[in-house]
């Protein structure tokens, strides 16, 4: 059983929570993730890891409650446990295996969008602890959505919060705000680390590729097991297929076939509809008859 | 009674079994199983135990269910092996002990597996366990894996006073056990769960969510856990695609994905979180038995089925017993069929999956007959749902991990047959992470030979310090 140390709500449904979890905690690094199973009927869920505390033992996660797990996950509080916690999975950043004096030349620009600031806040923390400053880009729809920008601030050199609506900070999406970096400020960046919902990577992606700025993104399609068994997670990166659970899962955003990875996540999206459904209807909504309440439904 | 045919065992009724997950195969009854053990020659130079991976005294356990001691059976049996309800159920017999069964030259051989399911699950229906009384001998071994390899190794060892601890990555020990085989073949809670439970008992420690490479490495075991000898048996865990286009399109599975949300995660039952999307219309690749499981699945979830191979019937490598109930449920076999490219509708999910008919060479020096296309002959399927059943390969994972450790061109681990000694010093292995995907009687023999040559290698290793 995994102890939860911490619980805090970061945002409108976004949570952090401080899980005990040694093995993990003494061999993860940034850019992996774990899989979380909180009780005997839980699934399987994937979350890259927010920060770790080897000394304490414990991890950090931050998952937003959307489907018919996250739901519960977000109803355990501090002192609870889940059942499970598996990790460390997938390849640590690059970034972490590269040479310190290659990496202090680079100017790296983190761009973070929504519940992506949770993955993207241990890699600019380990930028720091090794001495090379970064910038970042938070970006979220209104203010309320902005999650770790003070920590942020504590590590990355500088932090440009950006909002959809222009209730905080620039006024405008993440890529309307490198563009002003990069364009109007006359910034000049070696390399560009997005990660967000997908839609988000595609078109940073597409702005980056523009301007010849090479991109890392991090994916986190469905999964079941993570360790490279089921397949659930392939998609195409420079016409190869990976699994992102081993390959990745972060990948070269110029070679990601983003809109067939953004169909995929479409796969459950109606069972999981279902999901909630059920919980508002009981066992009712499988009735069937006109078959609307089919799992293949879409 | 007839001598020279098995006595039936009793089955769901197909018509009622194709709506359920519950046992197909009922299994013996006491006077069932008398009869059908008094039908074994009981020869003195028993064949049937040369044809079994582990060696079971079968003639030796028959003969206690004959004689009406059950629980004689089970202890002759557990003396070989820690899963005789598992084998019971899922070995192919027919190819190992039971085709050299002296009975089966005039007629049908004894029915030797469900024999041993029969005294299995009288066991454990009567609360009886295997004892360790071997006495501890302080030396750590670790097992990764825990599907019939890890088992076998592990409860072998136990019993020789090792301290042994089983490292599994899934929240589930079991292995394909647990994740592969359906319910309605093998049963996961009263089956599988208490065969574990036993191994247990000999006191083998589990520790679950350990993923071997990525939470702790084997040289750190060796190193800062003191585990002196490490057996892995790791499986064939990565699922083969045929690189066809349309290949990723929402709707295609993995047999192993289809699979595991099934029965590790139980999607069948809805109070369960996992879902699935069972399909309508399905057309399962491969004619092993996985993918006999993933099509009778996905019958049960509600569907249609296609099984398309590209040989003919004659050379299906699934089981005999498994192509029948298969048949008998209603899954629609199409031989001599390849796929050639899956049919994608604008959204992205699959509405169909285009074939080609194949016919066969003649054999070659390999003994096999290649299948070849033949010329415009290519028709389509109308499908929502596509499951690739074409066999796994070992997960890198540990390998590339673990230095010193070689595997071969299929990232096999390079391991000696008899001992399972692999490149690496006190490093074992055996089951499908050594020959890839075979069967769980294949994998517990090599667990049991790795056990016994690690018993070996740590005595000669105390004797020579």
């Amino acid at each position: 059983m995994y102890k939860i140390l911490k619980k805090e709500i970061l945002a409108p449904n976004i949570y952090l929570m401080d899980i005990e979890a040694k093995r993990v905690a003494k061999s993860c690094y940034p850019g992996q993730f774990v899989i979380v199973k909180m009780d005997e009927k839980g699934e399987r869920i994937p979350l890259t890891i927010c920060d770790y505390d080897r000394e304490k033992g414990s991890v950090t996660i931050v998952f937003q409650a959307l489907g018919s797990s996250t739901k519960r996950m977000a109803g355990y509080e501090e002192g609870e446990e889940f059942m499970d916690f598996a990790g460390p999975l997938g390849n640590r950043s690059e970034l972490i295996d590269e040479p310190s004096t290659e990496l202090h030349e680079k100017k790296i620009l983190f761009v973070a969008g929504g519940v992506g600031t949770a993955p993207v806040y241990p890699q600019v923390k380990w930028m720091k602890e090794q001495g090379h400053e970064v910038d970042c880009i938070i970006g979220a729809r209104n203010k309320d959505l902005i999650i770790l920008e003070e920590e942020m601030k504590k590590v990355a050199k500088n932090v440009y919060v950006a909002t959809d609506d222009g209730s905080y900070g620039f006024k405008g999406n993440v890529n309307d705000c490198i563009k002003d970096l990069v364009k109007t400020q006359g910034k000049h960046y070696d390399c560009v680390i997005a990660i967000g919902p997908v839609i988000m990577m595609k078109f940073v992606c597409l702005l980056t590729k523009e301007l010849k700025i090479p991109t890392i993104v991090s994916m986190n399609p469905i999964m079941v097991d993570g360790t490279g068994m089921c397949g659930a997670c392939r998609l195409t990166v420079g016409g190869k297929v990976k699994f992102a659970c081993v390959d990745g899962p972060e990948f070269d955003g110029h070679l990601v076939d983003f809109d067939e990875s953004m169909k995929r996540q479409q796969m459950y999206k109606t069972v999981e509809g279902r999901a909630v459904l059920k919980e508002k209807e009981g066992e009712t909504h499988k009735g069937g008859g006109c078959g609307c309440s089919d799992p293949t439904d879409r | 009674m007839d001598v020279l045919k098995k006595v039936p065992v009793r089955e769901q009724d197909p018509k009622v079994r194709a709506h359920n997950f519950e046992e197909v195969c009922l299994g013996y009854n006491e006077e069932e199983a008398k009869l059908e053990a008094q039908r074994c020659l009981k020869c003195m130079n028993a064949r049937c135990i040369g044809g079994c991976p582990v060696n079971i005294d079968i003639p030796g356990f028959i003969r206690e269910i004959e004689k009406g001691n059950p629980e004689g059976a089970y202890k002759v049996l557990s003396k070989y092996s820690a899963l005789p309800a598992v084998c019971g159920r899922v070995c192919p017999q027919e190819s190992q002990c039971e085709e050299r069964c002296i009975r089966g030259i005039k007629g049908e051989p004894v029915s030797i597996g469900k024999l041993e399911r029969y005294a299995a699950d009288w066991a454990r229906e009567n609360g009886i366990k295997p004892d360790n009384t071997a006495e501890r001998n302080g030396k750590k071994a670790a097992v990764i894996g825990s599907g019939p390899a890890g088992l076998t190794c592990a409860g072998d060892l136990a019993k020789m006073g090792y301290d042994v601890t089983i490292f599994e990555a899934l929240h589930e020990p079991g292995g394909v056990l647990v994740y592969g085989i359906p319910e309605f073949r093998l049963p996961k809670e009263s089956v599988v769960k208490s065969e574990i439970e036993n191994v247990k008992a000999l006191g083998v420690k589990i520790e679950t969510n350990v993923v071997i490479g990525k939470s702790v490495t084997i040289d750190e075991l060796m190193e800062e856990e003191g585990f002196e000898a490490v057996f892995i048996g790791s499986g064939a865990g990565l699922p083969k695609f045929m690189g066809i286009p349309g290949e990723n399109a929402n709707g295609v599975f993995s047999a192993n994905e289809y699979l595991t949300r099934n029965n590790l995660m139980k999607a069948f039952d809805s109070s369960y979180d996992t879902p699935i999307a069972a399909g309508h219309t399905v057309a399962v690749v491969g004619g092993g038995n996985v993918a006999m499981d993933a099509a009778r699945t996905a019958l049960r979830l509600g569907a249609k089925v296609y099984v398309v191979y590209r040989r003919s019937e004659e050379e299906l490598p699934a089981r005999v017993e498994e192509v029948h109930h298969a048949k008998e449920e209603g899954i629609i076999f199409r031989f001599l069929t390849n796929p050639t490219e899956i049919l994608v509708d604008e959204n992205g999910w699959v509405n169909g999956i285009r074939c080609e008919e194949m016919e066969l060479l003649e054999p070659d020096a390999s003994g096999r007959r290649r299948p070849v296309p033949k010329k415009d002959s290519e028709f389509e399927l109308p499908v929502d749902t596509v499951i690739m059943s074409l066999g796994t390969s070992p997960n890198p994972l540990i390998s590339s991990t673990t230095e010193g450790l070689d595997i071969n061109k299929y990232n096999c681990i390079i391991a000696d047959e008899e001992t399972g000694r692999t490149t690496k010093e006190g490093v074992f292995a055996g089951g499908d992470a050594v020959i890839g995907a075979a069967t769980v009687i294949l994998a517990m023999g090599a667990g049991k030979k790795a056990a016994a040559a690690i018993d070996k290698y740590l005595t000669d290793r105390q004797e020579s310090t």
